[in-house]
């Protein structure tokens, strides 16, 4: 048995080659299912927004089918949408996806999953990556999801939920991301 | 639905979220109690880029990919394999690449240390591993850079690295360091991984074998990202 390599810090210039491509739109004309975009900050723990933060996401499609080999769902594939994005900051802070709202997928036992989609986190100062999930207000699915359910302090569950906003006829999701304080973000031990 | 889980991350491998010595880290690391979660689709798949078609000279770094022109300083050849921890080789994963010049600095707008820029170094590349698990990419060796972190603190020459595996679960970001610099027992960075074996994880090998004569010398970096979860012998009843 082999011991996992440890993580290091993407430091501040992961940009010359993590971010240097347009990697944050994951939709075109054809990808099915409701566009949005995800946008928000990660704040640190003096409430600042982080100018150099980097934010990964993986979801499934509008059916709720992941595009990988594993997810053996007998329901529709999008040949238009791939599932992962990678968003650098910008000179706001902001970062942002151009995506869809992903279907519901399967969770653990016999249970069912909210659509949410997968958030990974990295910066300079972050040693490990932090791993957090984005769900959509509103999603009446949200109520029953049993990783939302699993987390005991209630009052954090909302630190997952992302906002919906209108805006100039498109739907936003806001999502922002405390790495500390009294509203920090939950983090996963995936 | 009925998954095959990764292992847990190994808390002795990896850093605390916060680590005293290095500054930035204190108000930037996730501060409560990681929530466990029970793995599920979500975790278990994850990108594999299997469509992306990496350009030839993606992994070569010694040259200006448009104009042919050579970057300054040593070259150096480094090869490795990407395996999980039962030894199970990760076939064609995407490996992102960064990485300072041969004199310490990086082809990045924030980074002003007073050393010369390369005209003909990015310091970016990626490669792929093949069926083996195998990658191979050539590069310059980076030079040693100040940082801020605290007085006439100074980097140990290290290349970064990205790796996917194959789900959401073995994403990792790391970077690796070369043998004997005199730097490493000073930088908070290296030694914020709680483990001594788990700081020799980080060092690559000199590499007499992957050494061209005339040429370059060569270094070994292996990766190791969770393999999947032991499966229980028998069900209890």
């Amino acid at each position: 048995m082999k011991k996992q390599t440890p993580s290091q810090t993407v430091g501040p210039f992961y940009a010359i080659a993590l971010t240097n491509r347009t990697m944050n739109v994951l939709v075109n004309a054809s990808t099915q299912g409701q566009h949005i975009r995800i946008e928000g900050r990660v704040f640190d723990g003096d409430g600042q927004p982080i100018p150099d933060v980097m934010v990964e996401i993986w979801q499934a499609n509008a059916y709720g089918r992941y595009n990988h080999p594993e997810d053996k769902q007998e329901k529709p594939f999008d040949g238009a949408f791939t599932g992962w994005g990678r968003s650098g900051s910008d000179e706001n802070c902001f970062y942002s996806f151009e995506t869809i709202k992903p279907g519901a997928v399967p969770g653990a036992g016999d249970t069912a999953q909210a659509p949410h989609c997968n958030v990974t986190v990295f910066a300079r100062g972050m040693l490990v990556h932090a791993y957090t999930r984005l769900y959509f207000a509103g999603d009446p699915a949200n109520e029953s999801d049993p990783v939302l359910n699993s987390i005991k302090n209630k009052a954090r569950r909302a630190t997952l939920i992302a906002n919906r906003e209108q805006q100039a006829g498109k739907t936003v999701y806001h999502f922002d991301i405390r790495l500390q304080g009294k509203d920090e973000t939950v983090f996963f031990d995936v | 639905m009925k998954i095959s889980e990764y292992s847990p991350r190994d808390w002795k491998s990896h850093p605390p979220y916060v680590f005293e010595g290095y500054g930035s880290s204190i108000k930037r690391g996730p501060l409560k109690k990681l929530v466990p979660i029970k793995q599920t689709l979500s975790e278990i798949t994850g990108p594999l880029f299997s469509e992306i078609k990496l350009a030839p000279g993606e992994n070569d770094l010694t040259r200006d990919a448009e104009t042919g022109k050579e970057a300054m300083g040593e070259r150096i050849i480094v090869v490795g394999k990407v395996i999980d921890e039962d030894e199970k080789p990760i076939a064609n994963t995407l490996i992102e690449i960064w990485q300072a010049n041969a004199a310490g600095r990086y082809h990045h707008p924030v980074d002003q240390h007073n050393a010369p820029l390369d005209p003909n170094f990015t310091g970016a590349g990626r490669c792929a591993t093949n069926e083996k698990g195998e990658y191979r990419y050539l590069t310059i060796k980076p030079g040693a850079y100040p940082w801020l972190n605290h007085p006439n603190a100074w980097r140990p020459a290290h290349i970064h690295l990205s790796i996917f595996g194959p789900s959401f679960a073995t994403r990792l970001v790391t970077q690796f360091f070369f043998p004997g610099d005199p730097l490493l027992p000073m930088d908070p960075i290296f030694n914020s991984i709680p483990t001594k074996s788990g700081g020799r994880r980080l060092m690559a090998s000199y590499a007499h074998d992957v050494t061209e004569p005339e040429y370059a010398l060569g270094y070994r970096f292996d990766i190791v990202l969770r393999g999947r979860k032991a499966t229980p012998f028998a069900k209890p009843r």
